[in-house]
């Protein structure tokens, strides 16, 4: 029975190309450095299920901000679980994208075929930094407060545009509501949508030139 | 072991990562459903026991006025919620207690006792109850609620007993 079921879906949906494609394409002589990339995607997707799960609890407002951190950290089952995860996940992802930037570029991955993977990678990585820096905001204690103010300032510091970059971040000339309610929007719909996005054009470029050798030492 | 040699490698690796998987997705996914029902496992507020004042102090005739605060916890948000009533005392016996609520049954204004007129009044659409709670004149559609669940300690207090939410 589920052998008919399972021909019927093959039939219209290419189960089993996908299969070949996306799992049991060839790879060059494993090695463990190959791996990160997959690691960057399995940390993209753990942030994703534990951040939808904390915002369950979570209020994006500066009365109830810091409030129900504390709630989800003590009140709730597991939600030291569930917010130690995406804590130390976030910090990991960071590392774990830098080491995979790295990786390729000692082993000299980017060049032809694969300058867009590359590219493509390089705004992945600046927008991991971005769910960094736009998550640190949201407990809204006085860490992520002054973490923010100073990094807004940085920001400021452009010449001549500085000043339109500092209030279009914080949403105004101070931190406010607004800041966190930006910065909210911006780590769970914008970042998060677009990283998405990316990644579907990164997987998808290194399905169709598949992986790179490691380089031997006559390369 | 005899037949253990017979598993081959591949087969090996497909059932351990199988097991490891699970006991993974288990660790995760059990608390995760703690997590989300979490709110509904928890128990709401507890019926307690409050103490209104000495049965000695209860003049028979005058009503005794009380009032307390009990805090309701919703999440992470504290509330208060203001109580209050007349003790109503009609002989010896504290079983003879009338406890009434002051929250007028017409639209929950605070009544007050009048002594001139011996009735309670509400500020708000000049309802008045009789000394047991029963309604003489005005809007209310039933006489005032009572707190009909007390008792009295050993040295004479009384209590009642205060109903969560």
């Amino acid at each position: 029975m589920w052998k008919k079921v399972y021909e019927w879906l093959d039939e219209r949906l290419g189960l089993g190309d996908m299969y070949v494609n996306l799992l049991d394409r060839p790879e060059p002589r494993g090695n463990w450095w190959n791996t990160l990339g997959s690691a960057s995607l399995f940390l993209f997707v753990m942030q994703g299920l534990t951040g939808i799960f904390l915002t369950v609890y979570y209020t994006p407002s500066p009365d109830h901000a810091y409030d129900s951190v504390q709630y989800i950290m003590e009140g709730v089952a597991f939600g030291w679980l569930i917010r130690g995860i995406h804590h130390w996940g976030a910090t990991l992802m960071v590392l774990v994208v830098f080491i995979h930037m790295l990786r390729v570029f000692f082993t000299a991955s980017f060049k032809y075929p694969r300058e867009l993977t590359w590219l493509i990678g390089i705004g992945l990585l600046i927008m991991t930094l971005g769910m960094g820096f736009t998550g640190y905001l949201l407990p809204w204690n006085q860490r992520a407060f002054w973490a923010t103010t100073v990094g807004t300032q940085i920001a400021g510091s452009v010449p001549f545009i500085g000043e339109f970059i500092l209030k279009a971040l914080r949403g105004g000339p101070d931190l406010s509501a607004l800041t966190l309610q930006r910065f909210f929007s911006a780590h769970i719909w914008m970042l998060p949508a677009m990283l998405a996005g990316l990644i579907g054009i990164h997987l998808f470029l290194i399905i169709k030139h598949g992986e790179s050798h490691f380089p031997s030492k006559e390369d | 072991m005899s037949g253990s040699h017979e598993i081959s490698r591949r087969d090996f690796i497909k059932v351990t990562t199988g097991i490891v998987g699970g006991v993974i997705g288990a660790a995760i996914g059990l608390p995760t459903i703690f997590y989300l029902i979490d709110p509904a496992l928890k128990e709401g507020g507890k019926d307690i026991w409050v103490s209104i004042g000495k049965f000695e102090d209860m003049q028979i005739g005058v009503p005794y006025p009380f009032s307390f605060t009990r805090v309701q916890v919703n999440g992470w948000e504290r509330t208060s919620n203001s109580f209050g009533g007349f003790a109503v005392r009609k002989s010896d016996k504290y079983e003879d207690l009338v406890i009434l609520n002051s929250r007028c049954t017409h639209l929950s204004c605070t009544i007050n006792w009048s002594e001139e007129g011996k009735v309670f009044l509400c500020p708000c659409h000049d309802a008045s109850f009789g000394v047991e709670g029963e309604v003489i004149d005005g809007p209310p559609p039933r006489p005032l609620d009572k707190f009909t669940d007390f008792r009295m300690t050993e040295d004479g207090r009384i209590e009642i007993l205060s109903k969560a939410g």
